[in-house]
């Protein structure tokens, strides 16, 4: 089949970028998303052109390395799909496809559909994680987990990363992705003890690093590739408000000075 | 907090305002007040239906509360400004949060509602303003009499210039609630795959209750059914 594609090309962070028209006639059905790109590239490749720049890695739907718009939409047309895991034959033949990289301050384009989500990795600094004592794993059952609430922290933690939530958003929120991990940790007992501060702090730098804020539009959880669902946004608030709410200077028998 | 003192509830409210979160918690929470304002409005308003003694009436035991009423005047006022305010400064920051705009952007699962927000609130604030110099003091109404509530009505909507702009701007009232009085339940944290589809249709509710209830007025007035 026959695909034409309208591809962001962008030297690098500093040069601005434009749009170029590139027609593939021997697209097979077959053929994943990321698939078709390699054979465009290739081709590039043979007449000494710059191939296009794309993000992947596993190709399975579950690093998070991949994703860019396809028509406007953050990993393509198909739901609960990464563009990697997305197929040719969801496409017609003659069918025209444009693809733009993620669009958001907090993620600049460093060379064609890849953008830097490096703000990602410090939110997750500023608080997504758990502060205890690493070493040998622990016996798996002497810390007792409820089990509806051991599923709500298994589904917040599918989260892959992937940004397309900051994408799809029309305020370039990463409340999806924070409240994720708020979600996914506090709903543990091993993160409930530093649930206040890790709300605090990651609502905190997710501000700093220019994010938008949320309007419930529920745009992020309809194309979130795993599904990943608002009800963590929700929660997130909730921590937020009543961690600043409830917020206690250190006590002085504790040390403090 | 580690790093972050918070010494003063000054420096507490100002940090929570600050953040993303803290500005749309106000805007939740003052959208709470002005939508259950707008219902009491209304329920007010619909006396018009039972004649000019009956309304004229109401109107009488609003003015009464005297001090009260300044109370209830000035709590809508401060709702109304926050409101604005933190509507003001977010959509700034969502210009900021996206400098470069999509050359295609498709939507999966925004409502329209949702998507016009930003256009149906300052319509609405406009129309407010122009609602208080019509019916409250009077500067706006060709023809306003202190007291005599229900003249103020007939007489206002006689003009269909008027009244075509009262029936638009609660229609886009509608459509803000439309969106709001769900948002307003996530914002504030409250969400659950039980209870948030009925949230959200007590949202559509609301907006069509609101919306039909209001353009009713300045309608049967246009028509002849009040007179």
């Amino acid at each position: 089949m026959k695909i034409i594609l309208n591809i962001w090309r962008q030297k690098n962070s500093s040069s601005p970028g434009k749009m170029v028209r590139y027609e593939l006639d021997k697209v097979n059905e077959h053929m994943s998303f990321l698939e078709m790109l390699d054979v465009l590239n290739e081709d590039l490749a043979r007449k000494g052109e710059d191939p296009v720049a794309f993000e992947h890695d596993c190709r399975e739907g579950i690093c998070g390395c991949c994703g860019f718009m396809v028509n406007g939409i953050a990993h393509g047309p198909e739901r609960s799909t990464t563009v990697c895991q997305l197929h040719m034959r969801h496409f017609r033949d003659g069918d025209e496809l444009w693809l733009e990289p993620f669009r958001a301050k907090a993620f600049p384009v460093i060379k064609d559909l890849v953008v830097d989500r490096s703000a990602f990795d410090r939110v997750i600094a500023a608080g997504g994680y758990i502060s205890i004592n690493t070493g040998s794993a622990p016996e798996a059952n002497s810390i007792p987990v409820e089990r509806q609430r051991a599923d709500r922290a298994m589904d917040a933690a599918a989260c892959i990363g992937c940004g397309a939530c900051v994408a799809a958003c029309p305020n370039a929120s990463a409340s999806l992705f924070v409240s994720a991990k708020i979600a996914h940790l506090g709903l543990l007992p091993q993160g409930e003890p530093e649930r206040d501060r890790r709300a605090v702090r990651m609502v905190l730098k997710m501000t700093e690093e220019g994010f938008g804020y949320c309007t419930n539009t529920g745009e992020c959880e309809a194309i979130c590739p795993k599904g990943v669902k608002i009800e963590n946004i929700a929660r997130m608030h909730r921590d937020f408000t009543r961690a600043v709410a409830l917020y206690r200077e250190a006590s002085k028998a504790a040390g403090a000075h | 907090m580690g790093t972050i003192a918070l010494n003063s509830g000054l420096e507490r409210t100002a940090f929570f305002y600050q953040s993303v979160v803290g500005k749309k918690v106000v805007m939740a929470v003052t959208g709470c007040v002005l939508s259950l304002f707008v219902l009491g409005h209304m329920l007010g308003n619909l006396q018009v239906y039972q004649g000019a003694e009956k309304l004229n009436h109401y109107a009488a035991l609003l003015q009464g509360l005297g001090g009260g009423l300044w109370v209830v005047r000035l709590v809508l006022l401060a709702c109304a400004g926050l409101h604005v305010l933190s509507a003001y400064q977010l959509w700034r920051l969502k210009l900021d949060a996206r400098p470069t705009p999509y050359i295609k952007k498709a939507t999966v699962a925004t409502t329209y509602a949702a998507r016009t927000m930003i256009w149906s609130g300052p319509i609405v604030l406009a129309f407010i303003i122009y609602h208080l110099l019509h019916f409250t003091t009077g500067q706006a109404h060709p023809d306003f009499r202190h007291g005599d509530v229900y003249h103020n009505v007939i007489a206002g909507f006689s003009s269909p210039a008027a009244s075509l702009f009262y029936i638009a701007a609660n229609i886009l009232l509608a459509f803000h609630l439309y969106h709001g009085v769900w948002s307003m339940f996530q914002t504030v944290g409250v969400n659950h795959p039980r209870y948030t589809p009925w949230l959200k249709r007590l949202s559509k509710a609301y907006a069509w209750v609101i919306g039909i209830g209001n353009v009713s007025i300045p309608l049967a007035v246009l028509t002849g059914i009040v007179k």
